[in-house]
């Protein structure tokens, strides 16, 4: 990560005095960073919201139940997570928020399972296997339709729009299970995280 | 029809949760209260992962090195069936929902919304997501700063459904 971030901020910065582009990108830059702190105050709300529902849920046993019939399918997945932790009903519910399109139920329900991922992580500095598993299948971004899409090419005029809900479907499922099955390969080759190697940092 | 079902969702998930914690005898607002009391702290955990986040990424497009080096894969890709419109909005979609998003709608008014050079761009802004920002925000949350393999697997799955879906807007389109 740190690589990364370097390779591209330098290069940008470069590229920018190069071509004369300073002040587009400052002014770029400095409005960006804004948005950085109205993404998080917008949060405040519903993710207290959902942490009060989800937290009902929880004590009530809701959670617990959800996670005792969906054990089978995330013992195979999430090998790491054991049988009674909440993070398994959190982890579905989280997957299905994202699957239907309900962003503002799906960070903070996420955000929470991170959150339970963290207490039973055992380097509190790197990402567990199930963190990376989690997140693999969080950034392929499982959707079952697209509305935000669908709305701007209806909005376009776009003669016969619901025609890529299937192709999108298919691609969306194909991205889905490859990091799934990506996570579970690196996840073997990966040099394990207690190890406190300094190389795998990223 | 799908549209009623997912507004549905939510009110009856809510309504389950709250019904289900009464016949259990719980004190729901006293737990609601407790659990909603770390949504302020969570939220506010985050900002500095955010501003690290949209620092590179927005420095990184609004110095135009971006486009820079987009254009050039622009003349390799156009033979596989992936037009030089698409690519800009290939190396937004990662890093800013908002800003791809934003693409994908300029792309829609400039070219004929019936073409297959839109209907591929809709395919993958609808099949993917911010990966960047969903670790930086996901991981920050938590204070984990060693990612591991994660980058690896949300860029390689990225990878894998841009290849996936040029193959079957080809097939439909």
């Amino acid at each position: 990560m740190n690589y990364i971030f370097y390779f591209l901020v330098s290069c940008s910065i470069i590229y920018a005095i190069i071509n004369n582009r300073v002040e587009e990108t400052i002014t770029g830059l400095f409005d960006g960073v804004n948005l950085a702190v109205k993404i998080a105050f917008s949060l405040i709300g519903i993710m207290s919201f959902w942490l009060g529902i989800m937290k009902i849920a929880e004590k009530s046993g809701l959670v617990q139940f959800f996670a005792k019939i969906l054990n089978p399918v995330m013992k195979l997945i999430f090998k790491d997570i054991p049988k009674d932790n909440p993070a398994n009903a959190d982890i579905a519910l989280s997957v299905t928020a994202n699957a239907l399109g309900l962003t503002n139920a799906a960070t903070p329900i996420g955000l929470k399972v991170m959150q339970e991922l963290q207490d039973i992580n055992k380097d509190k500095n790197s990402a567990s296997n199930s963190m990376c598993m989690f997140l693999g299948m969080n950034t392929a971004g499982f959707q079952i339709i697209p509305t935000t899409v669908l709305a701007i090419l209806v909005g376009c005029g776009a003669k016969n729009p619901t025609d890529i809900v299937l192709p999108t479907l298919i691609v969306t499922s194909i991205a889905f299970i490859s990091a799934i099955i990506i996570a579970k390969i690196l996840e073997r080759i990966w040099l394990p995280q207690n190890l406190n190697g300094e190389k795998n940092d990223c | 029809m799908y549209e009623t079902i997912s507004n549905l969702i939510l009110p009856i998930l809510i309504l389950t949760i709250l019904t289900w914690g009464i016949v259990k005898k719980q004190p729901i607002y006293e737990h609601f209260v407790d659990g909603a009391k770390e949504g302020f702290g969570v939220s506010i955990k985050i900002i500095p992962y955010l501003v690290a986040i949209i620092f590179a990424v927005t420095i990184f497009r609004a110095s135009g090195l971006m486009d820079f080096i987009a254009k050039p894969l622009a003349l390799l890709t156009n033979n596989i069936g992936l037009p030089t419109d698409v690519l800009p909005i290939i190396f937004t979609r990662p890093l800013s929902g908002s800003a791809a998003l934003g693409l994908f709608s300029e792309l829609a008014a400039k070219l004929d919304p019936n073409s297959y050079t839109v209907k591929l761009a809709a395919i993958i802004v609808g099949s993917s997501e911010t990966t960047f920002y969903v670790l930086s925000v996901y991981f920050g949350s938590v204070g984990i700063v060693k990612f591991r393999y994660a980058l690896l697997t949300g860029i390689l799955a990225d990878i894998i459904g841009i290849i996936s879906a040029i193959f079957v807007a080809q097939l439909f389109f």
